[in-house]
C-alpha cells in the first residue's frame, strides 16, 4: 500500500544561459507509518524533492500525490522540520513554538497548551516549556522543532537533515530519541540526510540519490530489527551497499 | 558581581561623572570671568527651575512640547510603519516610495520651517507636521529593514502551520521585525525631540520648551534657558533610558534577539 506517490517527478530550474534539471525522473512511493530515508551527496535534489513534497516548490513534471490526492501547496497534513535551528520564532517559548500550530487552527487555549506540554514531554522537554529558544541548546531546539511540527497532528512528518548542524555526541541521542517518537507515534516520515549511517540507524528504506541531474540510482530495505546497533556486522553491511550504490559521487 | 551590584556601580560612576562636570561649572560660574547674567550659578538655575515649576509653568511648557512630539510621532508610526512594511513585502511600493524617502530624507527637517510657516501659518501644526516629517524617515527605512531581515524558515514554518496572510502578519512578521522597528522607534522619538524644540524656537507661540529658551533669550534670562535645557534633558533620558530601555528588556532582549545593552 502507497501513501505518498511520486510518480515522474522533475524539476528544472531556469538560468539566464540554460534549463538545469534540479531533479530528473524520480519516482517511488512510501507506505503509510514507513520511515523513509532519502541518501545523497548535495546537490542531488533530495531537499528539493522534499520541498516538492511538503508543497513549497511545483515540479515542472510529474505528480505526487499524498492519501491520493495531488498536492498543490503545503497544508497540515504535513509537518516540517528543517535544519537551521533558527526555524524556531526566537519571540516565543518552546511550549509557544508548539502551539504555534494549534493557534492556526483555532483551538482554545488552555487545549492547546495541554497538547503542546504532552509534544514537549515526548521529546523529553517538559521542563523547559517556558523556556526561549536562545536559552536552549541547539538539540534542544531541534526537539523543540519535531515536537512543533507533530503537535497539529499531520500524519506526515517531513524532516530536511535535522540533525545535520549537531555534535556527533547529540545527534546520536537525537537519533535514538527520533527513532522512539517514531515508534510512539506512527507517523510518515520522510527524512532527507547526506549521513549513510544516519539512515541505515533510521529507515525502514533508503532511496539513494545521484546527482546531475537527481536521480533515484537505488532503493534499499533495511531489515534489521530494532533497536539497532551501530557497531554491528550487519548494520555496516547495510553502510557498504548505500555507499557502493552512491559510487563515487561523493564522500558520504 | 551580582546584577545589582553591578548596576549599583555604574550608577555611582555616572554620579560621579555629572558631579565633575557640575562643580566645575559652578568654579567657572563663580570665578568672575563671565557676568553672571550670562552663567548664573547652579543654585540660582535650580531655584528658578523650582520656581517655575511651582508655578506651574515649566511644567505647562513641557506638556505642550510633548503633546507635539507625540502628535507628529503618533502620525509618524501611522505612517511609516504600514508602509515600510508594504515595502518590505511589495517591491512595486518599494520602487515606488524609496526614490521619494532618498530624495527627501536629507534634508534637515529644520530647514522645512520657513516654508510650512507660510504654508500653514505659526502655531501648533507647523511643529507637529516638523516632528512628523522628521521622526517618518527613521520609522519608515527601520520598518523596511526588519521585514526583509525577517527569517524565511519563520514564515515557511509558519505556512507550513496553517498561518494565512492575516496571522504571518500578525504572528510573525511583526514580531519578527521588531528589533528594527523598536530601533526605529527610538531614533524616531530622538529625532522628533531635535526637531520639535528647534521648530518651536521659529513657529510657536507661547508654549513649549523651545520657544522658552528662545523667548528668555530676549531678556537675558539665562537661568530660564538652562532651566528649560534641563528639563529637555531630563524627559529625553527618562524616554530614552527607561521608557525604550524597558521596552526592549521586555521583549526583544528577552526573546535573545538582540543582546542586552550594558547597563
Amino acid at each position: 500500500m502507497t501513501y505518498i506517490e511520486l510518480r515522474n517527478v522533475s524539476l528544472t530550474y531556469d538560468t539566464p544561459s540554460r534549463r538545469v534539471p534540479g531533479v530528473d525522473n524520480v519516482s517511488f512511493g512510501i507506505a503509510p507509518s514507513e520511515f523513509l530515508c532519502i541518501v545523497g551527496p548535495s546537490g542531488c535534489g533530495k531537499s528539493t524533492l522534499l520541498n516538492m513534497i511538503a508543497g513549497f516548490l511545483k515540479p515542472t513534471g510529474g505528480e505526487i500525490r499524498i492519501g491520493g490526492k495531488p498536492v498543490t501547496g503545503h497544508g497540515l497534513d504535513r509537518g516540517i522540520v528543517f535544519q537551521d535551528f533558527a526555524q524556531l520564532f526566537p519571540w516565543r517559548t518552546a511550549l509557544g513554538n508548539v502551539a504555534f500550530g494549534l493557534e492556526m487552527k483555532g483551538i482554545a487555549k488552555a487545549e492547546r497548551e495541554e497538547i503542546a506540554r504532552r509534544q514537549l514531554a515526548l521529546v523529553k522537554l517538559e521542563a523547559f516549556a517556558h523556556s526561549y529558544p536562545h536559552h536552549l541548546s541547539g538539540g534542544m531546539q531541534q526537539r523543540v522543532a519535531i515536537a512543533r511540527a507533530l503537535a497539529y497532528n499531520p500524519a506526515v512528518l517531513l524532516m530536511d537533515e535535522p540533525f545535520a548542524a549537531l555534535d556527533a555526541l547529540t545527534r546520536d541521542d537525537m537519533q535514538r530519541l527520533l527513532a522512539e517518537v517514531w515508534r510512539e507515534t506512527r507517523k510518515t516520515i520522510v527524512y532527507v540526510t547526506h549521513n549513510v549511517a544516519e539512515a541505515v540507524f533510521l529507515a525502514d528504506r533508503v532511496v539513494v540519490m545521484t546527482p546531475h541531474p537527481g536521480t533515484v540510482q537505488a532503493e534499499v530495505p533495511i531489515r534489521l530489527t530494532r533497536p539497532r546497533d551501530p557497531l554491528s556486522v550487519d548494520f555496516l553491511e547495510h553502510q557498504k551497499e548505500l555507499l557502493r550504490h552512491l559510487g563515487g559521487t561523493a564522500a558520504p | 558581581m551580582s546584577a545589582a551590584g553591578e548596576r549599583a556601580r555604574s550608577l555611582r560612576r555616572a554620579a560621579v561623572t555629572l558631579l565633575v562636570a557640575a562643580a566645575l561649572y559652578e568654579a567657572t560660574a563663580r570665578s568672575g570671568l563671565f557676568p553672571p547674567a550670562l552663567l548664573p550659578t547652579l543654585p540660582a538655575v535650580a531655584r528658578t527651575l523650582v520656581a517655575t515649576t511651582l508655578d506651574g509653568t515649566m511644567p505647562l511648557h513641557a506638556l505642550h512640547t510633548l503633546t507635539r512630539v507625540a502628535l507628529g510621532l503618533a502620525l509618524a508610526v501611522a505612517a511609516g510603519l504600514p508602509l515600510g512594511i508594504l515595502m518590505g513585502r511589495f517591491a512595486a511600493v518599494e520602487g515606488f516610495v524609496l526614490p521619494l524617502a532618498s530624495a527627501l530624507m536629507p534634508i534637515p527637517s529644520l530647514a522645512w520651517v520657513p516654508v510650512f510657516i507660510l504654508w500653514f501659518g505659526l502655531g501648533d501644526t507647523v511643529s507637529i507636521l516638523i516632528v512628523f516629517y522628521a521622526a517618518l524617515f527613521p520609522m519608515l527605512l527601520n520598518t523596511w529593514s526588519g521585514v526583509r531581515a525577517v527569517n524565511p524558515l519563520w514564515l515557511r514554518a509558519a505556512q507550513a502551520m496553517g498561518a494565512d496572510e492575516r496571522k504571518l502578519f500578525w504572528k510573525v512578521i511583526m514580531p519578527g521585525a521588531s528589533p528594527f522597528i523598536i530601533a526605529g522607534l527610538r531614533q524616531a522619538l530622538l529625532r522628533a525631540f531635535i526637531a520639535v524644540i528647534g521648530a518651536e524656537m521659529l513657529a510657536a507661540s507661547d508654549w513649549g520648551l523651545g520657544w522658552v529658551i528662545f523667548d528668555a533669550k530676549e531678556f537675558l534670562n539665562t537661568d530660564v534657558m538652562l532651566a528649560a535645557l534641563v528639563v529637555i534633558g531630563c524627559i529625553g533620558f527618562v524616554l530614552e533610558r527607561l521608557a525604550f530601555g524597558a521596552l526592549e528588556r521586555a521583549t526583544v532582549v528577552r526573546w535573545g534577539m538582540v543582546r542586552a545593552a550594558k547597563e
